[in-house]
């Protein structure tokens, strides 16, 4: 599956849009790391352990969209988008959405072909 | 005595009451929207910028879609106790999901009501609104374009 935050795939052109796909992931950060948090926001730094989290859950959300596209028959996902929002306090929703497609690599197409053959007649 | 009672009292009340009907109506609204995402099912909605292979348009136009949707007062405690071991809230995460595809299916709705054959450029925006139970606007915008 190719995953792409680009409108086209250098090589390949699109030849069918299966249409938009997405995924989600609401996640609570939990008390012991708040508190931790806290006592960083006294000093300042990275808070490491939010790293991870919004690291692994935004990991999530982009496995929920390519298993919705793998679903549709597409091979790659194009035009990638994340946003991140609030939803409740102390828990944030990562969100993925892209369109899947089908690619094929430049040449290969049925179009492209019959391009080619008609010139040699 | 009645100072404790009365407050617990009044808690158990919403929680039951978010229970019952905030479950039945997200049932209700879960199946209106799966009826009219079949219905506007051959409409091609994509974020590309360029139109789609073989769709020829002669016009083009804005079209848009935005859903406020809150949840109910049970899945708000259950998310409340979630965040104090952390993880995934998935109580949440049907209220959102509900809203986004609101505020498609009405973008969505639009261009097929103009006569539209795809939507692209599509852009999906989600916005917190505070308060008591969670409340979350998700609004969708795109380009329709018409034969």
């Amino acid at each position: 599956m190719i995953v792409v935050n680009t409108e086209t795939v250098p090589g390949h052109e699109i030849t069918e849009i299966k249409g938009l796909v997405q995924g989600n992931t609401i996640r609570a950060k939990h008390i012991g790391r708040d508190i931790g948090a806290s006592l960083k926001n006294l000093v300042g730094g990275e808070l490491t352990g939010y790293t991870e989290l919004l690291t692994e859950a935004r990991r999530e959300a982009l496995q929920r969209m390519l298993s919705q596209a793998t679903e549709l028959g597409a091979n790659a996902v194009v035009n990638v988008r994340f946003t991140t929002s609030s939803v409740a306090a102390g828990a944030a929703e990562l969100y993925a959405y892209g369109t899947a497609v089908t690619l094929v690599p430049v040449g290969a197409t049925p179009d492209a072909r019959d391009a080619r053959l008609s010139g040699f007649e | 005595m009645i100072d404790i009672l009365l407050p617990l009292a009044v808690t158990v009340v919403l929680v039951v009451v978010g229970l019952v009907f905030g479950r039945s109506r997200e049932r209700a609204h879960i199946r209106h929207l799966d009826e009219r995402e079949a219905a506007s099912a051959s409409i091609i909605v994509t974020d590309l910028k360029t139109p789609p292979p073989r769709v020829r348009s002669s016009r083009a136009g804005y079209v848009s879609g935005s859903a406020v949707i809150a949840t109910d007062y049970f899945k708000t405690l259950a998310a409340q106790l979630r965040a104090i071991v952390g993880g995934e809230v998935k109580s949440l995460g049907t209220l959102i999901d509900r809203a986004r595809r609101e505020a498609r299916l009405r973008m969505v709705e639009e261009a097929k009501a103009g006569g539209a054959v795809a939507v692209i450029n599509v852009r999906i925006e989600t916005s917190e609104i505070g308060g008591n139970t969670p409340m979350t606007e998700v609004f969708a915008y795109g380009t329709a374009l018409y034969l």
